[in-house]
């Protein structure tokens, strides 16, 4: 039988704040979402990247199984992961196989109601342990400003994860001037209040590790020509209250 | 059957009829899996104690490290008067005792070699005895002196070219652990009577070689302890029967150790297994209501505080392989019994909780004997201890403990040995990276190498193909490792036939048994830059850049290797295949004393050193780049993270390299997890990772590059005065290493994903 490849960008033996205990990360190829902060813009590019099955990555990851413990498993990050939905699906069904935990973290772009995607989202969610969610703004317009997509799906994608009672990890990258707004963080709180399944949300402080990758890309960043730096540690402090983040 | 007094309500009777101090632990001791909340803080003696050793290491930085210096005594087990950290208030110190008759006074030790011991003194300022450079030269001959003159030119122009340095023909050769244990649960004059005994049934009463060296072997440790009453006896206390309390406990097994340090000032001086040992004494006097828990630790702490107080003189070529001053006043905690009992007491978390009391520290060089079957509650203790402090390293206590069983001591920095049962002969290490550009050049020095051009290995005709030839190369090293071992196993020999005539450890083998069990422990180092080299040849295209005498001075690469350090069997076999090789050939040659020949790989700090000497490798190395320390992956080969790392470093069998295999890791906090919990738990799913698999030693150290950088740039800092690091197999306060080693440390991976 012939296996679906995926395209991956990279792996990693150790995460460890990426899911439940210590995680084998891989890190998918491609991103529909352009986010002016993102750290990784190396992994936007479609269809690039290592060829691999699902049984290839797994037999590297299950090496690492004696570090998991009763927690730890495989996360699959990116880009983002539902770009390659078909493989993604696959992967985590032969994960399940092997009684590997799996956590999904995305941004939910691609989400939507409609099929064909939406049967095998479904299908996908029924091999997913844990689900981290990156909500980039609680502000469609300003979502749009800051990652060129709209957060309507997203939030879309949130409601159905709560409907069907799946483990989600909120994250939220707080960034000074877009995100680190007391009015946004606050109705981000009243959103997340409605949902019954989110059992820990993450604030991220913004950071220019990633900067010297858009160079490198020859892309201009938006964010650091603004000349915007990583939050104080008061306001992180601060948004880890409102949003009642672990801390 | 015996009983004292002393041994009231402590069980078990063959100890009682030998001196047998495991099957005395195993019969008493209280294994403990609460959790830390019982621990108690310091006290105000400790506090004022601390203080002043503080001030007193502060002085000894402003005077390069050296705070004061013995020139005309010869130091032995009674040359000095009692001594006190605080002499205002002698009471205060729980544990008495110093190598000299002041804190930090470096003593004089010229039975090594007069000429260190003179240089020591120089280097610092001070001006060694006349009177005593005539004895020593004229009167007596030292281990070193008798060494030298019996090297072969060969040796002398190997040890010149650093293909075999570190060798312990310049300073003591330690490891050698007394079981200082002895001297609580007998008292010394029962030990005599033991060791009379064995002296009366040495031989048959035919003379031969080894039962001369022998008879005068035990004499000599039977005059030692005699010595060390008259020691313990200028402090107040008659060791002589056994100790009748937990402080009493504490106090006699110091003087054994006092008495060590007071005579050797071997590489490494460890303590040893002791912390389950001397509990059992803590909860007999605890049960009693003789004491509380807060006298207990602040016993513990006097105690550990001594050991952060031992101190040689040093020369410099010394500080420039074993960086930072350290002694390896190596203390395990944890570890299983056969009987599958977990060993951890209270005492056992008392150890650790020095370093949250007093502070992060060197030494002691604590070590936890680590399984994953250890309590939940010690393990995550551990971890946070680490990641506080980063001052402890961890050992696989489930490969160890079938080799040595469950009484084994640290004696070095990740050495085992069974404790009071066997003498290890400390080998340093044979550079492998440098014998494989010998197999490429023909034997002679690399250009960029300390003795460019000579002929130091044999004439074999060199390598002159412009793409380096897998299997050419392979056959080429295999003849130059048979050379080397040959050569490094005989200058073993010598050297420790001359230590064991001239600067014989009489006071730590009196506490040992005189039937010992020996090992020779040669090293390697250089060991990943030869994987990766040889994994370059293999898989990508190398093209060796020759001067005009045809010597290497540089390798072009064309193509992608896999490289060690990634979990990859294409390179982690070449790893295994190298040990193996190399260990082979050091067994085919005849030890000294009949010893069991070991290896390991483990650099200490001298990695640098031997980087230093060695020209370009052709896994594009440069020339005179320090080389991974241990059996660490070379600089910038981990391309997969920390996991991986570990994997690779797994695969090498302990059972190769019984002498230890090093591993030294450096975690960015935030790597680690978001919070003080998940940095536990992940820094317990790691350790229990890694050593579920037959894996054997790891440093851990908790911090990032930017403290580093920081401490290099300001090391008056408060925060970086006991600012310690883990470093191959030992630990160091990083302000006291040369500002090299710091770089080299710097230059080190970090495990932070982005």
């Amino acid at each position: 039988m012939s296996q679906l490849k995926g395209y991956v960008h990279s792996l990693e033996s150790f995460g460890s704040a990426d899911g439940p205990g210590v995680r084998y990360l891989i890190f998918l190829q491609g991103c529909n979402m352009r986010c002016r902060y993102c750290h990784n813009p190396d992994t936007w590019k479609m269809e690039t990247g290592q060829l691999m099955t699902a049984d290839e990555i797994l037999d590297k990851a299950e090496r690492f199984r004696s570090f998991w413990g009763k927690d730890g498993g495989i996360t699959v990050s990116g880009g983002e992961a539902l770009c390659q939905l078909d493989f993604l699906l696959e992967l985590f069904q032969k994960a399940k196989e092997r009684n590997i935990h799996t956590c999904l973290d995305t941004s939910g772009s691609p989400f939507t109601k409609e099929e064909p995607f939406f049967g095998k989202f479904a299908a996908l969610m029924q091999v997913t342990d844990v689900v981290m969610l990156d909500i980039k703004h609680i502000d469609d317009e300003k979502h749009k400003e800051l990652t060129g997509r709209s957060n309507v799906n997203i939030l879309q994608l949130a409601d159905y994860l709560n409907e069907i009672g799946k483990d989600v990890w909120i994250r939220h990258v707080l960034v000074p001037e877009w995100t680190d707004v007391d009015e946004y963080l606050l109705r981000l709180r009243a959103y997340l209040d409605t949902l019954s399944n989110v059992k820990r949300i993450d604030v991220l402080p913004y950071h220019t590790l990633g900067v010297f990758k858009w160079k490198e890309l020859g892309v201009k960043n938006l964010l650091e020509e603004a000349g915007i730096n990583p939050p104080e540690p008061e306001r992180v402090a601060h948004a880890k209250e409102i949003l009642g983040a672990i801390s | 059957m015996v009983n004292r007094e002393q041994w009231n309500s402590f069980r078990g009777r063959l100890w009682k009829e030998e001196v047998n101090v495991r099957d005395f632990i195993q019969n008493n001791y209280t294994p403990y899996d609460g959790d830390e909340s019982f621990l108690e803080g310091t006290t105000e003696a400790t506090d004022i104690l601390w203080g002043k050793l503080q001030e007193l290491f502060k002085e000894a930085r402003a005077k390069n490290g050296v705070l004061d210096m013995d020139t005309d005594i010869v130091s032995t087990i009674t040359s000095h008067g009692p001594g006190y950290l605080y002499e205002e208030d002698k009471t205060l110190e729980k544990v008495v005792g110093l190598q000299t008759d002041k804190p930090l006074k470096r003593a004089f030790m010229p039975f090594g070699g007069i000429k260190m011991a003179e240089q020591s003194c120089q280097m610092y300022g001070y001006t060694p005895s006349p009177e005593l450079h005539k004895i020593f030269t004229e009167y007596h001959t030292t281990h070193s002196d008798a060494v030298f003159s019996a090297y072969t030119p060969e040796i002398r122009a190997a040890r010149k070219a650093h293909i075999l340095t570190g060798l312990p023909d310049t300073y003591g050769r330690g490891r050698i652990v007394g079981d200082y244990r002895r001297v609580v649960l007998y008292g010394i004059d029962f030990l005599i009577e033991k060791k009379q005994d064995d002296l009366n049934n040495i031989g048959c009463g035919v003379m031969t070689d080894d039962i001369i060296r022998l008879r005068e072997e035990v004499a000599m440790q039977i005059k030692c302890l005699k010595q060390m009453k008259v020691m313990a006896a200028s402090y107040g206390y008659d060791i002589s029967a056994p100790a009748k309390n937990f402080r009493e406990a504490v106090q006699w097994l110091y003087f054994g150790y006092l008495a060590a340090i007071k005579t050797q000032n071997g590489a490494a001086m460890s303590v040893g297994r002791v912390s389950t040992f001397l509990d059992i004494y803590a909860e007999r006097d605890l049960k009693a209501g003789i004491i509380t828990e807060k006298e207990a630790q602040e016993i513990i702490d006097h105690f550990v505080m001594k050991l952060r107080m031992v101190k040689f003189a040093r020369i410099e070529a010394y500080n420039q392989l074993f960086s930072g001053d350290p002694v390896w006043a190596t203390l395990e905690v944890g570890g299983l019994g056969v009987d599958g009992r977990s060993q951890v007491t209270k005492n056992d978390y008392r150890f650790l909780h020095t370093l949250q009391n007093m502070g992060p520290a060197p030494e002691p060089n604590m070590t936890i004997l680590y399984s994953k079957r250890l309590p939940d509650n010690f393990r995550k203790f551990a971890a946070k201890i680490s990641i506080e402090t980063s001052s402890v390293q961890y050992e696989n206590d489930e490969t160890m403990r079938p080799v040595w069983g469950d009484d084994y001591s640290i004696c070095c920095c990740v050495s085992a040995t069974q404790t009071g049962k066997e003498m290890q002969f400390f080998g340093a290490r044979a550079n492998l990276a440098k014998a494989l550009l010998y197999a490429i050049n023909g034997g002679k020095d690399e250009p960029d190498g300390l003795t460019p051009g000579a002929q130091i290995g044999p004439e074999y005709a060199p390598i002159t193909s412009d793409v380096l030839d897998y299997d050419e190369v392979v056959k080429k090293y295999d003849l130059y490792l048979e050379w080397l071992a040959g050569l490094y196993v005989n200058c073993l020999n010598l050297i420790h036939y001359m230590h064991d005539k001239y600067y014989y450890e009489a006071a730590e083998l009196s506490l040992m048994d005189t039937d010992l069990r020996r090992t020779f422990a040669t090293g390697i180092a250089g060991f990943s830059h030869v994987v990766d080299s040889l994994s370059a040849i293999k898989y990508a295209k190398v093209m060796p850049v020759r001067n005009e005498a045809g010597l290497t001075i540089d390798f072009k690469i064309e193509g992608e290797f896999p490289k060690y350090g990634n979990d990859d069997d294409r390179a982690d076999d070449i790893a295994v295949w190298l040990l193996d090789t190399f260990m082979k050939k050091i067994k085919k040659h005849h030890t000294y004393r009949d010893s069991e020949p070991t290896t390991s790989i483990l650099t200490i700090t001298s990695n640098v050193v031997y980087g230093k000497a060695t020209g370009a490798t052709p896994n594009g190395r440069p020339a005179k780049a320090p080389f991974s320390p241990g059996a660490n992956p070379s600089y910038g080969a981990e391309q997969n993270g920390l996991l991986a790392s570990l994997n690779s470093t797994a695969k090498i069998p302990y059972t190769w390299a019984l002498d230890g295999i090093s591993d030294t890791q450096t975690i960015n906090p935030s790597a680690l997890g978001n919070t003080e919990d998940e940095r536990v738990n992940n820094m317990v799913n790691v350790l229990d990772g890694y050593f579920e698999q037959p894996s054997h030693h790891l440093n851990v150290n908790v911090f990032g590059i930017e403290k580093l950088l920081d401490a290099q740039e300001h090391p008056e800092k408060e925060e970086y005065q006991n600012f310690t690091i883990r470093v191959s197999g030992y630990a160091v306060k990083f302000i006291d290493l040369t500002r090299e080693q710091q770089n080299d440390v710097i230059s080190r991976t970090f495990h932070s994903k982005m």
